[in-house]
């Protein structure tokens, strides 16, 4: 793993200064059976091909954001800010700036 | 030995440059390599070979085979071929017994026979196997290359520097100078590395050229580091291109490893560079008629050229070299012998293809070259000259020896002596493949990676099995493409440790420090940590809490998140007081513990452990990521120290260090109250909690006062207690260290805090997982235990009941306040119930204990609330 990331505020960074935290899931609501408990915590599709996962710039800005990455190639097709569950309610930058693209 | 001024030499006959070479004094021209100052001097020997300690000589001198290995001040394994000569240098042999010309260690090649074929220890040294581990030091002493100095001390600094460039050239051949130069006219940013010292001063404009220098592999992202000697440069490429040129491959012939068998390449670079003759009677197998022009090269230098042939046009299928002492003396050429002291023999070139094929090249194999050469190439990597195959051509590698009589061995790989009889039999007992016969035989493992015995290896494989050559294809290109010191991958030699504000305050009172996390707290201050614990129950204490983590919460929306981010209820807690607080993950999980105090309406103050504040930050920012609540998260762990006051007499002693002693009156400053402070001077959040079970204040404030605020509360009597007194203390509480006592399976049930989560709440992390917990019985349980007797069970110790293992004990002290040894284990859900027993197993034989709930000492909570 030595491929540049882009970040959305610093740019192509390389990919040792990002903390991973995998997969995107989805959190269940209300109460959710064992199995889709378990499914959520314990399961992960892990395709090879495209993947939408969190990223952190964990030695750079700290910002957490998500990227599409093909796990194959470890080709970063998209990186974006997160639509939080309470959109609107906090003012999340609209675009990411163009240097923040693909790596 | 030296020829009369050549006129491309790059020696400077003005000055002689003096070192020693096995003790004694050798010399040689500014310009020169060691290696070629010692065979201008007459030196042939220059190693003895890995497995059988045959003599070896120059043979590529191009800094490719291990033949030149010697060990330079120090530093082993140097190709000397290579090695710029430097004044006062000490050059040593290596992998020697004796001496270079009487190597004890030759026997092996005598005896070899049965006892040296490949893969040999394996079989023949499998029992006894407790004496493996003897053979094993027997074997190393007896194989190998050079030692590396243990020299603590005196280590090189290595540094790493992290580069762009617009274009990476690899390679200062002609090609590479081509490209490099016209790279530089479409823009500034090109480099251009290249193995070669004499590099260094060329008129490249536009060209920064780093030599002498080595791109040890092409990895994602165009990424090229550099090895420059003690810096590796990591380069970032818009453009690498690859000017890797091509290698002279070695022919396999009885006897090729004799000193004065040399390639091609090497002969030229003595005769051009240094100016040597290397030889006087030659003999020249050529495989093109490029190499053939050596022969002309030899002539004009005086030396005698017996015989030289075009392999192309006159396929000699018997070749075999003589020697004696294992220098060459002469050569038989299907049937007639020649004498002879230089042999220069090739089997053509083969394109050095390895970056590229690590960069993500095809390589195919072309029948009608012999070679094989890049195919398509991934973006942004390019290649020029003769690593694309550009001029380069080989023969059949291959002379073999079948008829009768005794003959010397054929080398297909002299990094690691494997003979073409260690690779057919390594076919024959079935490693048929090529990557598996690689790994038997270590064919291409030893230091040349591949460079002069891939090519001959694979024809070997091809000839024995009759598969062709692209059917049998190359072993995977890795990295490092060309040798590199293990200290430079290691960089610079340092270990970051984060220290409190009071860091030398802990170092001037001699306290042992120790690692907590990323952070060094002190141990304890003396020789007895119980004496520390006492003063605390009795007196006073001070302890530096810096290390713990501390983020502000704030913003309209503080409460909603942190309500939603614990177990237990964050929102209902008043300003000014303070509540325990445990993280739990989504899996139900404990991942951290701390304390909360809601300082305003919008503003929390949240401590984590002293080793969770980094993750616990990146959890609650990735949380707020997905929510989206209008709170802000803000880590002041550094820019806050603090220090906790506990004891009987903390309140008098705080009390006299603020304006009005009032403001600390059991009244005005209850427990679990929260208050701003000015102590000393110094203002400070003052927490009033039972961190260690006595009453105490914990205060929190600006770093930079920490000395000043320490130092007052020492004059006032505060004994400064470690670490280890602190756990003494906690655990006499029953407080339990997450990551001690609680693993990645415990949740907040089975740890012994039902009444912590209140499942009543809309939603919280783990809350759904904690629910699913509630319905089904724990299988083990965190439970407290007393000693039966004064012995104290290690952490991790067995928990045997009627003979079975039915847990373990995470945390064990001997405390003096309880009278006894006490501790935290885990152990099966029928067994937790007070006074149950269970055996604990110390050393060799089983001790009873007897379960305990509730805190061991002062179990209502009374000292800390007073």
């Amino acid at each position: 793993m030595s491929f540049l990331l882009g970040c959305p505020f610093c740019g192509p960074r390389p990919v040792d200064e990002f903390a991973c935290f995998g997969e995107a899931t989805r959190r269940p609501e209300g109460s959710p059976s064992l199995r889709e408990l378990t499914d959520y915590v314990y399961f992960r599709d892990n395709v090879a091909g495209l993947q939408r996962e969190w990223w952190q710039h964990r030695a750079g800005c700290g910002e957490w954001f998500l990227a599409e990455r093909d796990t194959r190639t470890n080709e970063v097709l998209d990186v974006s800010l997160p639509q939080p569950e309470r959109r609107g309610v906090r003012p999340v930058g609209s675009d990411p700036p163009a240097s923040g693209g693909a790596g | 030995m030296r020829l009369p001024p050549q006129p491309r030499e790059r020696i400077d006959r003005s000055s002689r440059v003096l070192f020693t070479f096995d003790g004694k004094p050798a010399g040689g021209y500014p310009g020169d390599t060691i290696g070629s100052a010692l065979y201008a001097s007459g030196q042939r020997i220059f190693s003895r070979s890995f497995k059988y300690h045959r003599p070896r000589g120059l043979l590529c001198c191009s800094g490719h085979c291990p033949n030149c290995m010697l060990t330079v001040d120090g530093v082993p394994n140097v190709r000397v071929c290579v090695e710029p000569i430097r004044a006062g240098a000490v050059v040593e042999p290596q992998n020697v017994w004796g001496s270079l010309d009487r190597d004890l260690l030759a026997i092996t090649d005598k005896i070899g026979g049965p006892f040296t074929p490949v893969g040999f220890y394996y079989r023949t040294m499998i029992r006894p196997r407790r004496l493996w581990p003897l053979y094993e030091k027997v074997l190393r002493n007896l194989a190998g290359l050079g030692r590396v100095r243990d020299d603590r001390n005196g280590h090189r600094r290595y540094d790493v520097e992290h580069r762009r460039a617009r274009a990476l050239v690899v390679g200062g051949g002609s090609a590479g100078r081509t490209a490099a130069l016209a790279a530089a006219n479409l823009g500034g940013g090109v480099v251009l590395v290249d193995e070669g010292a004499h590099l260094l001063g060329a008129e490249l404009e536009g060209v920064e050229v780093l030599a002498p220098a080595r791109a040890l592999g092409i990895w994602e992202g165009n990424l090229v580091p550099v090895d420059a000697g003690d810096v590796l440069y990591r380069f970032r490429a818009e453009r690498i291109v690859v000017a890797a040129g091509a290698v002279d491959q070695p022919l396999v012939f009885p006897g090729n490893d004799l000193v004065g068998v040399m390639l091609p390449g090497a002969v030229r670079r003595l005769v051009r560079d240094f100016s040597i003759r290397p030889g006087s009677r030659a003999i020249v197998l050529a495989a093109d008629e490029r190499d053939l022009e050596v022969a002309d090269e030899l002539r004009d230098t005086g030396v005698v050229v017996s015989r030289a042939v075009n392999l192309a046009d006159v396929p000699l299928a018997e070749i075999e070299a003589h020697g004696r002492h294992g220098e060459v003396r002469a050569v038989t050429l299907e049937g007639r012998t020649v004498d002879c002291d230089l042999v220069v023999a090739s089997a053509g070139r083969q394109p050095a293809y390895s970056l590229l094929a690590q960069a993500g090249g095809r390589v195919d194999y072309d029948s009608a070259r012999g070679i094989f050469v890049p195919g398509e190439l991934p973006a942004g990597v390019e290649a020029v000259g003769s690593v694309t195959g550009e001029g380069c051509r080989t023969a059949n590698p291959l002379r073999s020896s079948d008829g009768k009589g005794r003959h010397d061995k054929s080398f297909v790989c002299v990094c690691e002596d494997v003979t073409t009889k260690d690779v057919a039999r390594a076919i024959g007992e079935g490693f048929d493949s090529i990557e598996l016969s690689k790994r038997y035989t270590t064919v291409t493992m030893g230091p040349c990676q591949g460079k002069l015995c891939q090519l001959a290896s694979i024809r070997l494989y091809a000839r024995t099995t009759g598969i062709d050559e692209g059917a049998v294809g190359t072993t995977t290109a890795r990295p490092p493409w060309a040798p590199v010191e293990l200290g430079l991958l290691a960089g610079r030699h340092f270990e970051p440790a984060r220290r409190t504000a009071l860091h030398f305050r802990h170092e001037e009172a001699g306290a042992p420090m120790q690692w907590a996390g990323p952070w060094k707290r002190p141990y304890a201050y003396g020789e007895h940590p119980e004496d520390e614990v006492r003063a605390v129950h009795e007196s006073l204490g001070v302890i530096d809490v810096s290390t713990l983590g501390k983020l502000l919460v704030e913003g309209p929306e503080a409460a909603a998140f942190v309500e939603r981010l614990y177990p237990n209820r964050f929102a209902d807690l008043r300003s000014g007081r303070i509540r325990y607080a445990v993280l739990t993950s989504d899996a139900g999980r404990i991942m951290d513990d701390g304390t909360i105090a809601r300082l305003a309406d919008d503003l929390y103050y949240v401590t984590t452990t002293s080793t969770g504040a980094d993750s616990v930050l990146a959890w609650f920012e990735w949380w707020n990521a997905v929510w989206g609540y209008e709170a802000e998260i803000v880590n002041v762990t550094g820019a806050l120290a603090a220090l906790n006051l506990a004891g009987p007499r903390s309140r008098e002693a705080l009390g006299r260090l603020v304006e009005d002693p009032d403001d600390v009156s059991a009244e005005a400053f209850r427990y679990l109250d929260a208050k701003e402070l000015d102590v000393a001077g110094v203002p400070c959040l003052a927490l009033r909690i039972g961190f260690v079970g006595e009453l105490g204040y914990e205060l929190h404030f600006p770093s930079p006062a920490g000395e000043h605020l320490w130092d007052r509360l020492v004059v006032e009597g505060a004994r400064p207690f470690g670490l280890e007194p602190q756990r003494i203390l906690r655990l006499e509480k029953a407080h339990i260290i997450v990551g001690q006592d609680t693993d990645s399976e415990s949740n907040l049930l089975s740890a012994g805090m039902p009444w912590l989560p209140k499942l009543d709440k809309d939603d919280f992390v783990g809350k759904f997982a904690l629910e699913h917990f509630a319905e089904r019985e724990e299988r083990e349980r965190l439970v407290g235990f007393t000693m039966e007797e004064d012995t104290l069970p290690a952490e991790g110790a067995q928990i045997v009941v009627e003979g079975y293992p039915a847990g373990r004990v995470t945390s064990a002290r001997r405390s003096e306040a309880v009278g006894q040894v006490i501790g935290l284990a885990w152990v099966t859900s029928e067994r937790t119930e007070p006074g149950t027993r269970f055996e604990i197993r110390v050393d060799r034989r089983l001790v009873g204990a007897r379960v305990a709930h509730g805190a061991f000492f002062d179990p209502a909570g009374e000292r800390m609330r007073a």
